[in-house]
């Protein structure tokens, strides 16, 4: 069976290290906790600048790049970001489009236009139908909730395989810098496997058994994701199972 | 001044604590805090969307909390449901916690904290503020610090700092005082300030004196805890 690379590939944050040329200090910091002092450093997400002080506005791990320090969390709900590509169940379908439940604060709304046909009316839940599973990217979010687009590779309904979720803060390092942990664990258990930026995972593959190694390669690198290096440990995983 | 308490504590002296994160797994957050033989327990679950709709606050986020005794914590069986004191406990602990929570970036919404009672030996409510705080920051909720309480109390005329059941029924003399507070753990803002009894306003300062550095002790468990927390769980 083809692997085919069907994930989540955007800007996604190099939390991978371990092979980083430049030195990154990383420690967990509560809020409130001062990270570094000095002028010279740029506050980032997570944050902020109390005087001569930067101090973290998040419970999460703490990195410096070069000035710019921010916070990288560990846990916590997922905050919906423009062009994430995540997971979603259809919880409704309208006259104009469908209610999907994404896992946020808010369901978010697809709009029949954005089907890769022309569907009339009558026919909408032949394309998607209450309880199925789409990959969809977050187009804007509004005050009233999140719209989403699924014209793009690698978008679309889900069918077959299973679900499970993660923490949606560990999806950066189960994809890893530009895809190379998820590619590895996709190489080694000829799975195609889903990420949303959500935390929703889809697995499909040729056996229940590739299935679950997948599941526990990518649980694995969930639980360790503050370590470094994980890359390899990973490919040490694979060679013990 | 040697004042001698009935489990032979210094005035100064709070009871034994232990705190943990990440005890409700379902939970976006959640943590334990113990004041000595009381236990808070806190779940948070947020940012979610608010419902009912008439409630949702389009320029922020707001912060439900919900506290409450379990039955079996207390001698006497505490009827299940809320009850006023329970309300106000509630009222308070939130007002106590939003000043610390930046929600503004998520209208609509709400955080819900449940905090429950799962032993009780006076200081619940400082205990559960303990334990939300924590929680909350264990549910990536961004926060400016964490929240530290504590009660203090008196014992006829002498200040003491985490009173237990007996010294708060106490009641020779003035009688006793429950004069439970809370601040900002890195600053000296108080966020709850609430008195039951008599006490003269020099020793307010004084109180306050001395709950603010029994609350840099609490700040460090609270810190320490939440480290933990992150080593392969979750």
């Amino acid at each position: 069976m083809k692997n085919e690379i069907n994930e989540a590939h955007e800007a996604v944050e190099t939390n991978s290290n371990g092979n980083d040329s430049e030195s990154k200090e990383r420690k967990v910091v509560v809020p409130g906790e001062v990270i570094v002092s000095g002028e010279d450093f740029l506050p980032g997400e997570g944050v902020a600048r109390k005087g001569d002080d930067v101090v973290a506005m998040k419970f999460g791990l703490s990195e410096q790049v070069g000035r710019v320090v921010k916070i990288i969390p560990l846990s916590g709900a997922y905050v919906p970001r423009r062009n994430n590509v995540v997971l979603g169940r259809v919880i409704d379908v309208l006259y104009n489009g469908w209610l999907v439940d994404v896992d946020c604060s808010g369901n978010a709304f697809l709009p029949v236009a954005e089907s890769p046909r022309f569907i009339p009316q009558n026919e909408m839940d032949q394309f998607l139908a209450i309880g199925d599973v789409i990959s969809a990217k977050i187009w804007s979010i509004k005050g009233r909730g999140i719209d989403l687009a699924m014209k793009g590779r690698g978008l679309g309904k889900l069918e077959g395989g299973f679900m499970f979720l993660v923490n949606p803060s560990r999806v950066p390092r189960i994809i890893g810098r530009e895809g190379s942990m998820i590619k590895l664990i996709k190489d080694e258990t000829g799975c195609n496997i889903t990420v949303g930026q959500n935390g929703w995972i889809c697995v499909k593959g040729e056996s229940t058994d590739k299935e679950i190694k997948a599941r526990n390669a990518i649980k694995f690198v969930a639980d360790k994701v503050h370590l470094g290096g994980l890359t390899d440990q990973m490919e040490a995983w694979f060679k013990k199972n | 001044m040697t004042l001698k308490r009935s489990d032979g504590r210094k005035a100064n002296e709070m009871r034994p604590m232990k705190a943990k994160v990440g005890i409700i797994p379902n939970a976006d957050g959640s943590a334990m805090f113990q004041f000595g033989k009381t236990v808070a327990i806190a779940a948070v679950y947020g940012p979610r969307k608010l419902h009912p709709q008439h409630m949702q606050n389009p320029s922020t986020g707001i912060l439900r909390v919900n506290y409450d005794l379990l039955s079996f914590s207390v001698e006497d069986r505490k009827r299940p449901g809320p009850s006023r004191r329970s309300q106000e406990i509630s009222k308070v602990t939130e007002w106590a916690l939003s000043p610390a929570v930046n929600i503004k970036e998520f209208p609509n919404t709400v955080i819900d904290v449940q905090i429950y009672i799962t032993q009780a030996d006076a200081g619940t409510r400082v205990a559960g503020i303990n334990a939300a705080s924590m929680a909350l920051a264990h549910a990536g909720i961004p926060m400016r610090d964490l929240v530290t309480s504590v009660a203090m109390g008196k014992l006829d005329k002498d200040l003491i700092i985490d009173v237990n059941k007996d010294e708060e029924d106490w009641d020779v003399g003035l009688g006793a005082t429950d004069f439970p507070i809370a601040k900002i753990a890195n600053s000296d803002e108080f966020t709850l300030l609430q008195l039951d009894g008599k006490i003269p306003p020099k020793q307010v300062k004084e109180s306050l004196e001395i709950a603010s550095k029994a609350c840099k002790e609490i700040y460090e468990i609270q810190k320490k805890a939440l480290k933990e927390s992150i080593g392969g769980d979750e």
